[in-house]
């Protein structure tokens, strides 16, 4: 039951009458990077986004069905959402660094989540050099942590989402599309920074891109109209698709 | 099986504690938006209880008699409708057409930055200043006397700068790229405004303009130098009853008139006023409210 991060069973989510989870249910493996692939409106956003429920801000979402987390049923009333964010991070299709300094991004995850009095300087200073060392970002931007961090480049930007999250000591990172705003240069970027992240931490990654799933993804999860079609390695699913919807989008026939 | 496992998501102490800081400044909020309704509210129902007994149909349409102890509001009713009408039609164009200029097509310049600014300070101006304006201008260097054309000049040229800076953050919240896809298939900037950007913008002018119909309605120190008159007697039940050039009765003044300056006026009257004013006010908003319902249920995005 360990190696995996994320269970869900029968998963149903709808928002208000439209249905856009169906019976979903799918076991995420710890320390892995896993794909959610599927054309648009498929509900693979959805899904992600059920993981720490930021779904829930709307007041017309109903879900059913059990979601758990790191063993944990995460619908259970006794789930407090402040912590289990600080479990499981996100990070966005749009870079969307706060307007304060690359050093108070960093920062500012620790603290929201600890009193002012427990925080000392030099703890504060060491977290900003130690996620910022993980997404390799430290050797460019040592010399600036009290510049804007908004006048980064785009790649850079997305990296310092991340590092945001890695204070908090987060076993899941959701990534929604991270790429879909840089080049490829950019792309290239965040994907070398996934595969030296996986391992340390479980990502489960929406995209567009069939290229990026089969690049970073150890295991792929095929979507189609709110249901789970196929879930393999991404190897297999690329080579031997068993399901022939699964053939058709891969191959680009539709989507 | 593994024996059930602590949950790693239950809250801890801080959070608890953060939970707790959440509500308090919840109830805060909630607290405040009470203290700003209730004493509207009050205020309102105190007025119409004290107004009921006066208020009929006769009370709108009858001249003030026996020195305002008795009778209707006839003349400073439809005073006040002279008065905000023409300041409208005078304001309302002129300050929209500017604000597109401003925003449209001016160039981003030193001198169409102090422009803003002049507008953004103009707004800021005290009434009794452009009534002093309208004094000497209108009244006495126009030759219009002190008139209904007079007073509403006045009123037009203290609402004109907040119908510009409400205009104009109307059009800025169209996007840009509504406009650059405009011009990119050919279009001229007065196309662009006419077909995209006017027709996104118009429930957010529409908004600064009522906002100003109230102000219009309301102020009585611009209309007390230039055209109000504490006591006019007209045809009662005729719209047309005044004329550009005469004086008019005013419902802002004539509430000041009838609780400051006659002695003995019965006690319900002033009320009476005073919610009649309202209701107009409110009437006019409910009208602007409706059509920007009707418009904005046509825009698209």
């Amino acid at each position: 039951m360990n190696h995996f991060s994320i269970t869900t069973r029968d998963l149903n989510l709808w928002y208000a009458k439209f249905q856009a989870l169906k019976n979903v249910t799918v076991n995420i493996p710890q320390g892995k990077i896993t794909g959610l692939i599927g054309p648009s409106g498929c509900g693979k956003t959805t899904l992600l986004r059920c993981f720490n429920r930021i779904n829930e801000r709307f007041g017309y979402v109903t879900t059913t069905g059990e979601i758990t987390v790191l063993g944990q049923n995460i619908l259970a009333p006794d789930v407090s959402l402040i912590e289990l964010r600080k479990h499981v991070g996100m990070v966005f299709q749009r870079p969307n660094p706060l307007p304060i300094s690359i050093y108070e991004n960093v920062v500012f995850g620790l603290r929201i989540h600890s009193e002012r009095r427990d925080l000392r300087k030099s703890e504060l200073d060491d977290a900003v050099e130690k996620a910022l060392r993980e997404v390799l970002l430290w050797d460019d931007l040592k010399d600036r942590l009290q510049h804007r961090a908004t006048g980064l480049q785009l790649e850079q930007q997305q990296k310092l989402c991340i590092a945001r999250l890695l204070p908090l000591k987060p076993q899941i990172i959701l990534m929604d599309e991270p790429c879909s705003a840089l080049d490829t240069a950019g792309t290239l970027g965040i994907e070398e920074l996934m595969r030296a992240l996986a391992g340390h931490y479980t990502i489960v990654i929406v995209t567009h891109n069939m290229g990026q799933a089969r690049r970073v993804s150890d295991e792929c999860v095929f979507m189609l109209m709110g249901e789970v079609v196929e879930h393999a390695k991404t190897t297999d699913l690329f080579l031997t698709p068993k399901d022939p919807r699964t053939a058709d989008y891969i191959e680009g026939r539709y989507g | 099986m593994n024996a059930p496992t602590p949950n790693i998501f239950a809250a801890t102490p801080l959070a608890r504690k953060k939970q707790r800081r959440e509500q308090l400044a919840r109830a805060v909020f909630f607290t405040m938006a009470l203290l700003l309704v209730v004493p509207l509210v009050l205020i309102v129902t105190y007025l119409v209880v004290q107004a009921w007994p006066v208020l009929s149909w006769e009370f709108l349409t009858t001249n003030p008699k026996r020195g305002m102890r008795a009778g209707g509001i006839w003349s400073a009713l439809l005073g006040t409708f002279y008065l905000v009408g023409f300041s409208l039609l005078v304001a309302a164009p002129i300050g929209i057409l500017a604000a597109v200029y401003l925003n449209e097509y001016a160039k981003d310049n030193w001198f169409t930055r102090i422009v803003n600014l002049a507008v953004i300070n103009l707004a800021a101006v005290p009434s009794i200043v452009h009534a002093l304006f309208g004094l000497g201008a209108f009244v006495i260097f126009f030759g219009l006397g002190k008139s209904i054309l007079a007073a509403s000049l006045t009123l037009a040229i203290m609402t004109m700068p907040v119908i510009i800076a409400s205009t104009k953050e109307a059009l800025a919240a169209v996007p840009q790229s509504f406009r650059e896809a405009c011009w990119n298939v050919g279009a001229t900037r007065w196309q662009t405004i006419r077909h995209v950007v006017l027709p996104n913008s118009i429930s957010g002018i529409l908004t600064g303009v009522i906002l100003q119909v109230s102000r219009a309605a309301g102020e009585t120190a611009p209309i007390m130098f230039t055209g109000a008159v504490f006591f006019k007697a007209i045809e009662e039940g005729n719209l047309f009853a005044y004329g550009l050039r005469d004086q008019c009765m005013a419902l802002s003044m004539h509430l000041f008139t009838i609780s400051t300056q006659v002695p003995d006026v019965p006690h319900g009257l002033p009320f009476a006023t005073a919610v009649v004013l309202l209701g107009t006010v409110l009437f006019i908003n409910a009208l602007a409210i409706i059509l920007r319902v009707w418009l904005r249920s046509r825009k698209k995005w």
